[in-house]
């Protein structure tokens, strides 16, 4: 892995506690498991690969540790903090603060603008509407995107909507962004750019990185991948010399 | 091999010394393996040998001094090589294909050879990857074929571990 140093503004951070670590994780869709003992660690500044097949339970498992589902039975601890047993509400304002989050597609506003959308976590967290706008343009001219934040999404290529998506995720400068398949609608170049810069942007702040994907080549901008299958994570193997 | 069809390439531009050529060749094709000058003078006396270039002494230089030229023999070859598909080499698959039904068949960890060889092509991924990120266009372009080609190879890994319960099946006694 390489160095990083952890993301600021965060005081409590201690290098050697893993900023995200699932335990034992079980979830169940009515009758059908989705994980059934999941465990995994990510470093602080880490940037970790989920793979896996279809079904294997990678995406469920991104969203126990972000606090977006409740797992049945384990443990999500946030650098060191158990955090699947909070409320609804100290997840909910856990996200806003702590994570981003970049999806596959389909997760700007479509009645605001690029900016609008961008600005939209800084907005929710109680910036004042002046600079958190002057943020959002920041980032989207770090996107490659300064003449488009007036558009809505339905005015952007796939390739410039999920560039707003990933100025979006990390406009708050979270401490933790999960992708969820970030690339997965776009072409093999509007994937890389995306990539590039999501790796960029993590790498220069430290931030850590819970990515999921079933694009290998998106996995390998990753410092380690894991592989989930049937819902647990597989355990890590040793290539021979 | 394409380093004749590469100096034809590079000689068609314009005509060129052995020396000049070997430097342009490495600059743009040699990414960290320069051509031998050895290879580049035997490689042009084969060329001219055959009538692809000529080679014409330039006055009051040297005994070596020679400038090439590419012929209208050697622009028909260069344009045919171009116009010619590379043969597809499905090289991974063939190997991996014998240890995986051969673990199958003497009831070996299939599926760990698998997983290993997974990570280990994940991991030659990474580097290509860091070094397409660190590189000109033309090093990224080289490394991206290589990180496709991995990629087919474990979509085919991914795909076999799904059906190896079925495989042993079909190829144990």
């Amino acid at each position: 892995m390489r160095a990083r140093t952890p993301a600021a503004g965060t005081d409590d951070l201690d290098p050697t506690v893993p900023m995200v670590r699932a335990r034992d994780l079980s979830l169940s869709f009515g009758a059908t498991p989705a994980l059934r003992g999941a465990s995994v660690a990510v470093a602080a500044g880490e940037l970790l690969a989920v793979m896996g097949p279809s079904g294997s339970g990678k995406s469920t498992l991104l969203h126990c540790l972000a606090g977006i589902l409740v797992p049945d039975a384990g443990e999500v601890h946030l650098a060191g903090r158990r955090i699947d047993d909070l409320g609804e509400d100290e997840r909910s304002a856990l996200r806003r603060r702590r994570f981003g989050f970049v999806f596959q597609s389909g997760q700007l506003v479509p009645e605001l603008t690029a900016e609008e959308n961008v600005a939209l976590p800084l907005l929710l967290g109680g910036t004042k509407r002046a600079p958190a706008i002057a943020e959002a343009r920041a980032w989207l001219e770090r996107m490659g995107l300064d003449d488009l934040g007036g558009r809505r999404s339905g005015e952007l290529s796939g390739g410039q909507a999920q560039r707003v998506a990933l100025a979006r995720g990390l406009v708050a400068t979270p401490d933790v962004v999960f992708a969820d398949e970030p690339t997965g609608s776009l072409d093999s170049l509007a994937g890389e750019q995306v990539m590039e810069l999501l790796v960029g942007a993590v790498r220069d702040r430290g931030t850590t990185v819970v990515l999921v994907t079933h694009d290998a080549r998106v996995a390998a901008y990753a410092d380690r991948e894991v592989i989930v299958r049937d819902g647990r994570v597989a355990t890590t193997v040793a290539v021979p010399g | 091999m394409s380093v004749p069809l590469a100096l034809l390439g590079l000689l068609e531009r314009e005509p060129s010394h052995g020396y000049d050529l070997k430097r342009e060749y490495d600059a743009v094709f040699g990414r960290g393996k320069p051509l031998p000058f050895g290879q580049v003078y035997a490689t042009l006396g084969r060329l001219a040998r055959d009538g692809k270039v000529v080679a014409e002494a330039e006055p009051g230089a040297g005994p070596d001094r020679k400038r090439y030229v590419i012929t209208e023999d050697g622009v028909t070859e260069l344009e045919a090589w171009l116009a010619q598909p590379v043969p597809p080499e499905p090289h991974l698959q063939s190997t991996l294909f014998v240890k995986v039904v051969l673990a199958l068949m003497s009831g070996r960890p299939a599926e760990e050879y698998l997983d290993v060889q997974r990570a280990a092509h994940m991991a030659r991924m990474r580097e290509l990857t860091e070094l397409r990120r660190s590189s000109s266009l033309v090093d990224a372009l080289l490394a991206d074929h290589g990180l496709f080609h991995l990629e087919a190879d474990l979509r085919w890994i991914d795909l076999t571990a799904s059906r190896l319960a079925a495989l042993a099946a079909e190829v144990r006694p």
